[in-house]
């Protein structure tokens, strides 16, 4: 059966799926059940923005509300999880890493390797990202360049409902540790999604339009702008395929390459920092290993170089537009498209 | 009129008293507003707490500095920062203190030794053990405050600050401000020790728990352990015990609480009507005097929120620019 959900419920239902499947799998977070240790309502909070409501009432002390203490929590999480649970544990805003990372990208990220390839680290450590919601600078960031550079981690970024739910169940059932990350300004948004358990397995991107012209690479939030750009090409007559990542560490080259060696060009759109970024990387790989195919210039649309502003009129200026991604489109078409310089 | 029992001269309290009036209106007007729609982001209010930034600030001057938390609008107000740049702030507007590019939850002003509001919670405490060291280093007898919450108060952050703030003997006080909850988390639950000032003894300072909607117990209390900072006896831990009159943010249903919990709280821990009381009773100020202030208050936020509103947005260029000093 499927029924339209948003990715809010979605991800609640993920959760909700592996912790009645596998008894290992344990939920921690700040306020993630809410009003612990107060006289008012249990469950008052669910979570920041709710995702986690309602689960406290299934599964009872499997659900963890924490001190504020990042470090600790996120390190025991990965303790655990080294120890044979399947922790889940929410960092509310992936910003936050700034106080625990340690223990992510020195622990978890090491284990494995470091150890000879003698330990498991199934541990997923899921929070939100990105831009639009006027939450200032610290609140609002898409570090997902930062995780996917660390060796030993992997990192999801899903754009709807469906590929949330899916991605979250294989994320708790891989032995890896994997870095969650959940766009805010995409939890409303519903789509059609089965009531059942699936999977969907890392390194799979989705193509979620075919065309011929150009090829338009993206994840998250800036995906739905690059279908918006698609959508308004078309009526000049280009045909963009729209490239949904969905995991990216590990990253599907296989899809990008195939559809850039028909096209011929390539735009990658990417809500993070211009600077070592996704867009960068998939760049310099393509430029790699599809030089010959290339008609045109690779285009990158990123946010600037900036923190993210709080003030609405210049935070709608930060995040990639369909506009600027039907920008880049029309300069990879263009005469000049082949020297074309990233504005 | 009566001889003044205050450790405050006249002035002094009225002055006080209008800080923490213009804290509370201040808030109280973003309540109604953001229910309007009219304010962006997330919003923390201060209201309820205002006699602990108060008492406190009043020992401090604008060389002395202090790194606030994420409901920052009393400490700001308190320090000296204008209300028209805060309003502006909070509407997003080029004439905030950032602005515009901070929003309430970034709000600073260097020059007023605010050293700003800040999102990532314990993350003030150590920046203000450089502050101070900054002090000590120049030998300008300045001195730190940081504030942080009781949920906050378990950040490693925090931890780490107080020992090092102890072993390197800075003028730092840091001032727990525990009105009983983190988001919806009872602070019962998630601070693990009786009290504050055991933390505090455990790290090699003293430790003191006030009524933090006294404001006079704040003043004293702040006063003898900021004066012994400030003579180089090193920091010290203040608790003020205090309420929060509204949600976490604003949009907060805060079924977390008792029944009748606020209205109780409201009722009797008010802590503008306690000093209120305090001083008319005593015969100090009169009732006509507060209500005088009460007007001025009010007219200065009216003005700032129509300053605000009608403020130029930041514009295109303003996206790239003070991303560094030089590039
Ligand atoms: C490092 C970090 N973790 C979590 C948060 C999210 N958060 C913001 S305020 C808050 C509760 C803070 O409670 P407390 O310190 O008691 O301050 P209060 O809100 O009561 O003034 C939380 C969890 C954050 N901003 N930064
Ligand atoms: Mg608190």
């Amino acid at each position: 059966m499927s029924r339209k959900i948003s990715m809010k419920q979605a991800i609640n239902e993920a959760l909700d799926l592996e912790m009645r499947r596998d008894p290992t799998v344990i939920v921690m977070g700040e306020d993630i059940v809410g009003g612990t240790g107060a006289q008012g309502e249990e469950d008052a909070w669910g979570g920041v923005l709710g995702v986690t409501k309602g689960l406290y009432a299934k599964h009872g002390d499997r659900l963890m509300d924490t001190p504020l203490s990042e470090s600790a929590y996120i390190g025991a999480a990965i303790g655990a999880a080294a120890c044979g649970l399947r922790p889940v544990a929410e960092l509310m805003f992936l910003d936050f890493m700034g106080v625990c990372f340690d223990q992510i990208f020195n622990q978890a990220a090491k284990f494995r390797y470091m150890f000879g390839g003698k330990a498991e680290t199934p541990v997923v450590i899921r929070g939100m990202v990105g831009a639009g919601f006027r939450a200032a600078a610290q609140h609002s960031q898409m570090l997902t360049p930062l995780f996917t550079h660390i060796p030993g981690l992997k990192v999801v970024c899903p754009s709807n409902a469906y590929d949330a739910k899916g991605l979250l169940i294989q994320s708790i059932r891989d032995n890896d540790p994997v870095i969650f990350c959940e766009h805010k300004n995409l939890y409303g948004l519903e789509c059609e999604v089965p009531a059942e358990s699936y999977a969907i397995p890392f390194g799979e991107a989705n193509v979620l339009r075919d065309g011929d012209d150009v090829t338009i690479v993206s994840y998250g939030l800036t995906v739905h702008r690059a279908m918006e750009a698609a959508t308004a090409l078309a009526k000049d007559g280009t045909e963009a395929e729209v490239i949904d990542l969905r995991t990216l560490s590990p990253i599907d080259w296989d899809t990008i390459i195939e559809s850039v060696e028909r096209t011929g060009r390539l735009v990658v759109v990417d809500e993070a920092h211009p600077r070592c970024n996704l867009a960068t990387d998939i760049a310099a790989f393509v430029g790699q290993n599809a030089f010959g195919a290339l008609k045109a210039g690779i285009q990158m649309v990123t946010a600037p170089h900036t923190p993210v502003p709080f003030a609405p009129s210049l935070e709608d200026l930060y995040v990639p537009s369909a506009d600027s991604i039907a920008g880049a489109v029309r300069r990879t078409l263009s005469p000049k498209g082949a020297r074309s310089i990233a504005a | 009129m009566a001889q003044n029992p205050f450790p405050l001269g006249k002035d002094e309290l009225l002055k006080a008293y209008r800080t923490m009036r213009t804290i509370r209106e201040f808030e109280e007007r973003l309540h109604v507003d953001f229910a309007k729609g009219d304010i962006p982001g997330f919003v923390h209010l201060y209201a309820g707490e205002e006699a602990c930034a108060t008492g406190i600030m009043m020992h401090l001057n604008d060389n002395d500095r202090i790194a606030s938390t994420h409901r920052g609008h009393g400490h700001c107000i308190a320090k000296g920062v204008d209300v028209h740049a805060m309003m502006a702030e909070i509407y997003g507007r080029s004439t905030g203190a950032c602005r515009g590019k901070g929003g309430s939850m970034h709000i600073a002003d260097l020059s007023k030794g605010m050293m700003g509001a800040n999102g990532i919670l314990g993350a003030g405490a150590p920046l203000i053990c450089g502050a101070a060291l900054a002090a000590k280093v120049r030998g300008d007898r300045g001195v730190g405050i940081t504030f942080v919450g009781d949920g906050a108060s378990n950040q490693g952050t925090f931890l780490e600050s107080l020992n090092l703030a102890a072993v390197w003997n800075l003028p730092v006080v840091f001032v727990v401000e525990n009105n009983g909850y983190a988001e919806s988390t009872a602070m019962e639950w998630a601070v693990s020790c009786d009290s504050y000032v055991d933390r505090a003894t455990g790290f090699g300072m003293p430790g003191v728990t006030v009524d933090g909607t006294d404001f006079f117990a704040v003043y004293e209390a702040a006063g003898e352990i900021i004066r012994r900072a400030r003579d180089g006896g090193g920091p010290a831990l203040l608790e003020c015990n205090m309420v929060r009159f509204y949600g976490h943010f604003e949009g907060d249903a805060q079924t977390y609480r008792a029944k009748g919990e606020l209205e109780a709280i409201r009722a009797s821990r008010d802590c503008l009507t306690i000093l209120s009381e305090r001083v008319i009773e005593a015969g100090v100020i009169g009732r006509d005097e507060l209500q005088t202030i009460d007007r001025e208050v009010n007219a200065l936020i009216e003005d700032a929120v129509r300053a605000a509103k009608d403020a130029p947005l930041p514009v295109a260029e303003d996206l790239l620019r003070d991303v560094y000093v030089s590039y």
